[in-house]
């Protein structure tokens, strides 16, 4: 069962007045279910996730196209024991996230005292942001304190994020700002 | 959560308080109302009425920041109606510790308080100790130096006519909310507290939760079926990333940070392993050695040895004094001691309290490396309301990524399942995931130093890092492998086998392990998240645990503390909701909180095993602001004094001071505001607002108010006002509602404000800017967590 935007509004309550409690789900029921498998996206894979936006953990189903590879729809997984196939209005739409014209799609740089963007490639973005991390690093690092404790740390660079991130990357994050010597990492848990 | 999401069906009452659950997590309403179905009772209690509260059985507002008073208000009125549950309280709390004679508490404050440093001596806190260093206990819990009967009398100022003078809320409704709930402080009901950013983001926001916790500590709710403490997350990996230990204090699975006094390994193990004496005592916490060696192998692999103390000083460590938390951190960035900043995957220049001052200090960084999807207002802060960016020096770097459906990798929800994601389609322009981006700018990095040296270059060089991201590969790591062949706990193990559970890590270097409390996901038997098997056994079926269904940290234990909700015999207190059960000398159902058997056969163990003596700490002498939970005013408060002690605000709170930190006073903003979420919006909108359905449903920022404000100030629903605070102005939309209702704080009207803090000025187009302009860079003294659910405002017709 492919949304419209026209379901989606009714789903989501804005089409009726006052307090009624709409957002709590779009089901998808087996049925429904079933007759979307027999429609638009039976030229489609499917690939399992699990939505990125509340901690509630829903499952989702992703269709992709088997033809032009792009993702078609997406829908409540109805195997998913928390779930059961519901969404809200934001896991409703989670296709838009991935499939939306206003995504950037190449490194940008902003020079000092310039008023716009210039597109850039990655290899220069990352030999850049590389060499500043280690002229930054090696100018403030602080091998011991005033009291000749080893403490090995720089506080001139700062890192925050990502509760968006996947544990794999979280890891990898910390242990990489941790093995430069950072001591202000932070992201999202902290308020 | 200490239980997870379908549990919450158990529950024959319910309380959301500081969560608008219905509207914020929505599916977890599945959940509630099937609890409701079956006949449970759903309360909710908010300043504002919203559609959780439209589907409670009842509903009741109070003042934001008076949720202690609200909750000291129902531990009074449990403990006065000896509506606790006795065996319980004695068993399995620390209520029938003694406290030592210096434990004191007068006009609002502690024993132990220091009023040049603002801070407590917690040594004035300490149990007493037998001779074996055992703590004292009076089971009776009559002694007078009893924690139940300190706590009994803490509590004995918070009347219903103090508690409703303090939170606006009235008295009957207060009665009924304390009626309904402590009808669960027996063996065969539970009850079940839901709550979010509205319990945390105050200057006593940990206490918020410990009063809580308390309540459900004295009726028996922590480790059944149906109960809990259940704090509802906002982002899909927040539970995830906290565990992985994206924070200044902690390492991964919760091991502290070394300090710089900690100048080698021992002593820092020495230092945060705790001992206990009692021989009845898990102490869980006392395998800390084992994480924490298991960790360095993991960061540092073949380099960490025994030799150089496992790599332990390539760690960085923290002044001992230093906070290096959020507020801190924009603090510093603000008096320009930080050059270089990484803002990755989140937008702090509409998510930080203080937003404005966050926007100014992004002004004073050498460089900026800004990783998102979309352009948002933290990378593109330099041509932001109020920026010239002719005179900005600050360069950025924007590095666009893949969303979550176009990588591979897993994530942790609130009820601790970690789940495994696929990936559908590659992103457009063949741009990398996070992981990718990371791998190969250490990897830069790392060249560099190869070529040039630097500075302390070992720890860059001797990371054990990937050529290339894989997150299967990481995920073995951080589950954690052996390092040799070996034999633990007479098992024999090869190098390269997956460690199987944590209690197979060790603290000489064999095994590594990325994160302890993983350790079990993902084993010779496969990565663990990926499972969707249903099968269940029947005690599984009747509570509706999965337990093959994805993973859950620890060792797949569904529901924490579960030997709780068993008595001394293993047997359940609720047998018809049965979470563990002992027979034929074994654990049926979840995974038992330890494996030890039942306590009265004297080979058994307290259940609360991550506590140092094994007990629910009805007493918390580890908190920076007192071992009870005391009422204090929010920082910006609507009223001349504290009805309940003589200390206005939490005193061992810290605020800042530069130009950008100003503090409002009720003489000049009166109005009590408060900030919340929306259904369609996500945290600082940098998803969502970029998505043409999602913006189409709400467009702009509004500011929610009552009738009798809108009369007061002549603003009609729909046209636009201005929300005044010292630190910014906001103009939103005003929303006229019988949602919010002035409220009667003692003798004056108090009215209450709230706006949703999705917005910016980036995207949509006139769809105003981040309410997080207006609130206040102050945060809790243990977690440092920003006071953005109370702060003071004006708001006026423009």
């Amino acid at each position: 069962m492919k949304i419209t935007r026209r379901d989606f509004l009714k789903f989501t309550g804005l089409t009726a007045a006052g307090l009624a409690l709409t957002s709590l789900g779009v089901d998808f029921t087996k049925e429904a279910y079933a007759q979307a498998k027999a429609s638009k996206i039976s030229m489609a894979k499917e690939t399992l996730t699990i939505c990125p936006y509340c901690a509630v953990g829903c499952g989702i189903i992703c269709h992709t196209s088997l033809v032009t590879k792009k993702i078609i729809n997406t829908e409540g997984d109805p195997e998913h024991p928390i779930n059961q196939g519901a969404l809200c209005s934001k896991g409703a739409s989670l296709f838009q996230l991935a499939n939306n014209p206003n995504r950037i799609t190449t490194p940008l740089y902003r020079a000092p005292y310039s008023d716009k963007w210039q597109k850039v490639t990655w290899d220069w973005a990352l030999t850049e942001i590389a060499k500043r991390v280690k002229k930054t690093r090696d100018s403030y690092f602080i091998l011991k304190d005033k009291n000749g404790n080893i403490v090995n740390r720089v506080e001139a660079i700062a890192h925050i994020g990502s509760a968006a991130l996947d544990n794999e990357e979280c890891y990898l994050i910390q242990q990489m700002m941790r093995g430069l010597g950072l001591v202000y990492i932070e992201h999202q848990a902290r308020i | 959560m200490t239980n997870h999401w379908i549990d919450i069906k158990n529950a024959n009452v319910i309380l959301i308080m500081g969560s608008n659950a219905g509207e914020n997590h929505p599916i977890s309403f599945k959940w509630v109302l099937k609890a409701k179905k079956e006949g449970a009772t759903l309360i909710h209690v908010d300043p504002r009425y919203t559609r959780t509260s439209a589907l409670a059985d009842f509903y009741t507002h109070l003042r934001p920041g008076t949720d202690i008073a609200f909750l000291g208000g129902m531990i009074n009125y449990i403990i006065k109606n000896k509506k606790y549950f006795k065996e319980y309280v004695s068993e399995y709390t620390n209520a029938s510790f003694i406290v030592n004679k210096k434990f004191d508490f007068k006009n609002g404050l502690f024993s132990g308080f220091n009023d040049k440093t603002h801070s407590y001596d917690k040594s004035f806190w300490k149990f007493e100790l037998d001779e074996n260093g055992v703590p004292k206990k009076d089971k009776s819990l009559k002694h007078p130096r009893c924690v139940f009967q300190l706590l009994k009398k803490h509590f004995s100022r918070y009347t219903l006519d103090k508690v409703s003078a303090v939170t606006g809320t009235p008295k009957e409704d207060l009665l009924k909310v304390y009626k309904i709930y402590s009808s669960t402080g027996v063996g065969n009901r539970a009850g079940t507290c839901m709550y979010a950013m509205g319990w945390t983001q105050h200057t006593v926001g940990v206490q918020n939760i410990r009063t809580m916790t308390i309540i459900q500590l004295l009726l028996g709710n922590i480790g059944i079926s149906g109960g809990g403490v259940n704090a509802l997350r906002g982002e899909s990996n927040v539970q995830g990333s906290t565990d992985h230990a994206i924070l200044f204090h902690i390492l991964p699975g919760y091991l502290k940070v070394p300090k710089a006094s900690m100048k080698d390994l021992e002593t820092y193990l020495n230092k945060v392993t705790p001992k206990s004496s009692d021989p009845m005592s898990a102490n869980w916490w006392g395998n800390y050695p084992k994480y924490m060696v298991s960790i360095l192998k993991a960061f540092y692999g073949d380099n960490a040895t025994k030799e150089n103390d496992f790599c332990y000083n390539y760690l960085p460590k923290l002044d001992n004094k230093t906070n290096y938390s959020w507020l801190s951190l924009f603090d510093a960035m603000y008096r320009e001691k930080i050059k270089g900043f990484f803002a990755w995957g989140q937008n702090p220049a509409v998510s930080g309290a203080d937003a404005q001052k966050n926007r100014d200090a992004m002004e004073k960084l050498d460089w900026m490396v800004n990783v998102n999807i979309f352009e948002n207002e933290t990378g593109s802060f330099w041509k932001g309301p109020g920026k010239n960016p002719k005179k900005i020096k600050t360069e950025v770097f924007f590095l666009p990524c893949a969303v979550s459906v176009e990588k591979e990798g897993s994530i942790t929800n609130s009820g601790r399942w970690m789940q495994w994601r696929y990936k559908a389609a590659n992103p457009p322009n063949g741009l990398p995931g996070d992981g990718e981006i990371m791998v190969d700018l250490m990897n830069k990095i790392k060249e560099l130093y190869k070529k040039d040296g630097g500075v302390f270059p070992e720890p860059i060089l001797k990371l054990n890092w990937p050529n290339k991201y894989d997150s299967d590969k990481v995920a073995k790591i951080v589950n954690g492998y052996f390092m040799k062949d070996t034999v633990v706990k007479g098992k024999k193990f090869k190098k390269g086998d997956q460690v199987p559970s944590f209690a197979y890590l060790t603290d000489d270097g064999a095994t590594c392990s990325g994160n302890w409390l993983y350790c079990n996901s993902y084993t010779n038997k496969g990565n663990m998240a990926k499972r969707r098997d249903k099968t269940q056994t029947d005690i599984q079926k009747n509570i509706g645990l999965f337990p093959k269904w994805a993973w859950c940290w620890p060792v797949n234990r569904r529901i924490l503390y579960n030997r709780a909700s068993v008595d001394l015999n293993g047997k359940p207190w609720n047998p018809d909701k049965t979470v563990i059960v002992w027979k034929n000398g074994k654990w049926h159902g979840d995974v038992p909180d330890g494996g030890w058997p039942p306590i009265a056969t004297g080979k058994g163990r307290h259940p609360f095993i991550m506590r140092k003596h094994g007990f629910g700490q009805v007493f918390g002498p580890g908190r920076a602001d007192g071992p009870f939970p005391e009422f204090y005013e929010p920082l910006e408060s609507p009223v001349k004094k504290n009805l309940l002690n003589r200390q206005k605000s939490n005193p061992v709170v810290k605020t800042f001071n530069t130009p950008d930190d100003k503090y409002a006073d009720y003489h000049k903003y009166p109005i009590v505001c408060t900030t919340f979420r929306l259904t369609e919006h996500w945290q600082s909108g940098i998803l969502t607002r970029w998505q043409p359905w999602l913006v189409e449903a709400q467009p702009a920022v509004f500011v929610e108010i009552s009738e009798e404000l809108a009369k007061e100030k002549r603003i009609k629903n729909g046209e636009m006002v201005l929300v005044e605070s010292p630190r910014a102005n906001l103009k939103a939309v005003a929303m006229v509602t019988k949602r919010l209702a002035p409220m009667k704080i003692g003798k004056k009207k108090v009215h209450v404000a709230g706006l949703p803090w999705h917005f910016g000025w980036e995207v949509p187009k006139g769809g105003g800017d981040a309410a997080n302009l207006l609130t206040p860079s102050v945060g809790d003294p243990n977690t440092m967590i920003p006071e953005t659910k109370s702060f003071l405002v004006n708001i006026r017709k423009l």
